[in-house]
């Protein structure tokens, strides 16, 4: 069993076996990291270009631990510091990093596309870390290993993503990737934040949310951007958090051994109380740990796909 | 030596004009740059021709003449980017591409808002390989703000205003400006998108777009921009051309509003009849992203059907040059736009012609007749004497559109590799042929 592609743009149109594979071969990088020396000798040769063009904590962070931890050769780039600012384009940016002899791109980019256009200009093999509203599959790869490592399972699990689904690629990538492993899931959030047709995804849509917690499993809470309320797509922070913050009390809805997910960073007291994000229904550290195990995998993984077939 | 009657002749061509109402095959003959004559098939015709030297023969057998096509819709981007498109080079395209005449957007740099720069653009005409007439601007600077001097810019030859690329936002401005511009019987060509619906959106809005993440531009934006022109129109009198219609909503829209009499009159461009917006998540091809958006199927089916019953009166191209390295950047940071000159003609014919909707003879009115109506243009016919311009199709020929192939200085194009069918032998601006398919 292999990838079938060499890059991981988005998990549409990636197969339950992939997403499987993927989630088993990080069950083993999972372990390494709790080991004492938490590096594996793998990607030994392999030279990573880690390239934010969006500010990133975590997914920065856990890209480039799970490259070290894979003994990569590794190194980051941002916007602030850059050539951008002079005026260089995206192409040329990277046709000049990759005659440097680069083996691996992990990309985030506010523009929706941009893995594949990377695809396209370089030989590389490229990792979306997050694109535009567009797909963040390396988060909704790590948050089902979150989820079957809770429950042992993926396939008929109730999974509700609430907040703003018209600008997340967390939401996105989140449905098709459980859809393909047999998840039913459900959105919720203000009808203003939910995307055209957002229904053709073959989700529930909800806008009242006690209807959309009643009898899930999985309740995943995005992060809130307080500027919608400037777009107009929000009236204010208080009645947001009124409507579709998530309590305690509203937690009783769901079916018992409930988790609660949240891919950072929280605001606390506005989508979710600190009361359950620290709760023993939280997984929201165990998934930013998962999350290096998960990368760990698809970078092995990719690595193995190059295209003089090593 | 024997004296030349005649400087050219098209013969046994298939000639279609519809201003005549002429459809069969005869002889064209060319004198003076104008038509001389159009003659049947017989013994006298004949002799006329086997007297003329081979050179000044065109053999049409097989082959569709028409008058010379009307292109209402181009950006010929100079003056400001000259890099991207001159007017020669646009000139050049437009020969290739079967139109001899065009009319040219005022978003240049500086705008089209006065009358040295119409000035300009007509000399740097002069000696093009097409006709140009300008399209003026509506307001100062293209800002929406103050009207331009409209009367001025007519004096100075232009045809129409527009401030094309954009909606005139102001209400208040476009009632004026329809009021102000029907002192002198021209019409308004809108870009009908209202900015606010629109803004900062990339593709149409759609599943589509929901399922990329990336910004829609909601049909409702040009059903509602257009149906408030359409108010205004019926409200002050004036002339409305909506320029690039490109949803179901407007056709109905302008479908209702000729019921009514209202003086509008639309167009509509090949994108917006052969392309879907399921094809940008294919690529992410910038040459995709256009202003208005490519739409879904459901909008190509009702834009053909206001093509059959003449809601829809003009085929443009929207011709949009954009440097490649403009383009060639992320999807939302490319700048809209495609162009369209020399790919109009094979895409009509493929997808209009070919599948049965319109008749070549339809299909000609939309792109010279119509259009030479709408601006008060002395071209779009074949009728004896006038400019002997000429467009010769080879109807049959299937082609490959080749990035190579375009003579726009920009290859911005999401047609290249398609296959076509229908291409241009020749084009004849005022008797002088300046393309032959070579």
């Amino acid at each position: 069993m292999k990838l079938q592609s060499r890059h991981l743009i988005g998990l549409e149109g990636v197969s339950a076996d992939e997403i499987s594979l993927i989630l088993d071969t990080a069950v083993s990088f999972r372990e390494i990291i709790e080991r004492p020396i938490k590096k594996v000798p793998t990607l030994r040769g392999i030279t990573v270009l880690n390239l934010f063009y969006e500010p990133s904590t975590r997914t920065k962070i856990s890209f480039e631990l799970a490259e070290k931890r894979l003994s990569a050769d590794s190194i980051t780039f941002t916007k602030a510091m850059s050539s951008v600012k002079k005026g260089e384009t995206l192409k040329d940016t990277v046709r000049n990093i990759e005659a440097m002899k680069i083996n691996m791109v992990v990309v985030r980019h506010g523009s929706s596309g941009v893995p594949y256009f990377l695809t396209q200009c370089m030989d590389s093999n490229i990792i979306n870390a997050g694109d535009g509203s567009h797909e963040h599959p390396t988060q909704a790869l790590l948050d089902m290993f979150t989820i079957r490592q809770k429950y042992g399972k993926l396939k008929g699990l109730r999974v509700v993503l609430i907040g703003d689904v018209k600008h997340s690629r967390v939401v996105r990538s989140n449905i098709w990737g459980l859809k393909t492993m047999g998840c039913s899931v459900a959105v919720c959030g203000p009808s203003t934040l939910q995307p055209y047709e957002v229904e053709k995804f073959g989700v529930d849509v909800y806008t009242d949310l006690d209807e959309a917690l009643d009898g899930a499993d999985v309740v995943n809470i995005m992060r809130i951007q307080l500027e919608r309320q400037q777009s107009g797509f929000l009236a204010t922070q208080r009645e947001y958090t009124n409507l579709f913050g998530v309590t305690a009390e509203r937690l009783k809805l769901l079916n018992k051994n409930y988790t609660v997910m949240h891919p950072g960073p929280m605001n606390r007291g506005v989508e979710i109380t600190p009361e359950i994000a620290d709760g023993k229904s939280s997984v929201i550290l165990e998934q930013v740990t998962n999350g290096q195990a998960v990368r760990m995998a698809v970078l092995y993984l990719l690595s193995g796909k190059r295209e003089d077939g090593e | 030596m024997k004296k030349q009657i005649y400087d050219l002749v098209i013969k046994d061509g298939r000639v279609i004009d519809p201003a005549l109402g002429f459809g069969h095959v005869a002889h064209l003959f060319i004198k003076d740059g104008k038509i001389a004559k159009i003659e049947n098939d017989n013994i006298s015709s004949r002799k006329k021709i086997d007297s003329m030297p081979d050179e000044n023969v065109i053999d049409a057998a097989g082959k569709i003449v028409m008058p010379g096509l009307i292109d209402m819709h181009v950006h010929l981007r100079e003056p400001g980017r000259e890099d991207e498109e001159t007017i020669v080079s646009g000139c050049q395209a437009a020969a290739a591409g079967g139109f001899t005449t065009v009319c040219c957007m005022p978003n240049t740099d500086p705008a089209i808002d006065n009358q040295e720069t119409v000035k300009f653009v007509l000399s740097r005409a002069e000696l093009a390989d097409a006709r140009v007439y300008v399209v003026g601007a509506v307001s100062k600077m293209l800002k929406g703000e103050e009207l331009s001097e409209i009367g001025d810019l007519v004096k100075a030859g232009a045809v129409a205003i527009s401030d094309d690329g954009g909606y005139v936002q102001n209400p208040q401005l476009m009632r004026n400006a329809l009021e102000y511009a029907s002192m002198f019987n021209i019409p308004i060509i809108s870009h009908a998108e209202d900015d606010f619906l629109c803004k900062d959106g990339v593709m149409n809005e759609s599943f589509q777009s929901t399922r990329l993440g990336m910004k829609g531009r909601p049909a409702v934006g040009e059903v509602i921009a257009v149906l408030r022109d359409i108010k205004l129109c019926e409200l002050v009198g004036g002339r409305l051309h909506i320029a690039h219609v490109s949803t179901a909503g407007a056709v109905e829209a302008i479908r209702l509003a000729k019921a009514d009499c209202v003086d509008v009159t639309a167009e509509v461009c090949p994108q917006h009849f052969c392309l879907t917006d399921d094809m940008i998540g294919e690529k992410f091809d910038t040459n995709l992203r256009v202003n208005p958006p490519i739409r879904t199927k459901a909008d190509i089916d009702a834009i053909i059907k206001g093509l059959v019953d003449g809601t829809i009166d003009c085929i443009a191209s929207d011709h949009a040059p954009h440097a490649e390295e403009e383009k060639d950047v992320e999807f939302d940071q490319a700048p809209p736009g495609m162009i369209g000159l020399q790919t109009t003609v094979g895409l009509v014919k493929t997808y209009l012609i070919d599948k049965g909707y319109l008749s070549w003879a339809d299909a000609i009115r939309k792109m010279t007749q119509n259009p030479a109506r709408i601006l008060n243009l002395p071209v779009g016919t074949l009728k004896v004497d006038s400019p002997a311009d000429i467009t010769i199709i080879d109807s049959d020929k299937k082609w490959t559109v080749k990035k190579n192939d375009f003579r726009s200085k920009s290859k911005n194009s999401p047609f290249v590799g398609w296959k076509l069918s229908g291409k241009v032998s020749h084009t004849i601006l005022g008797g002088r042929v300046v393309y032959d398919g070579k």
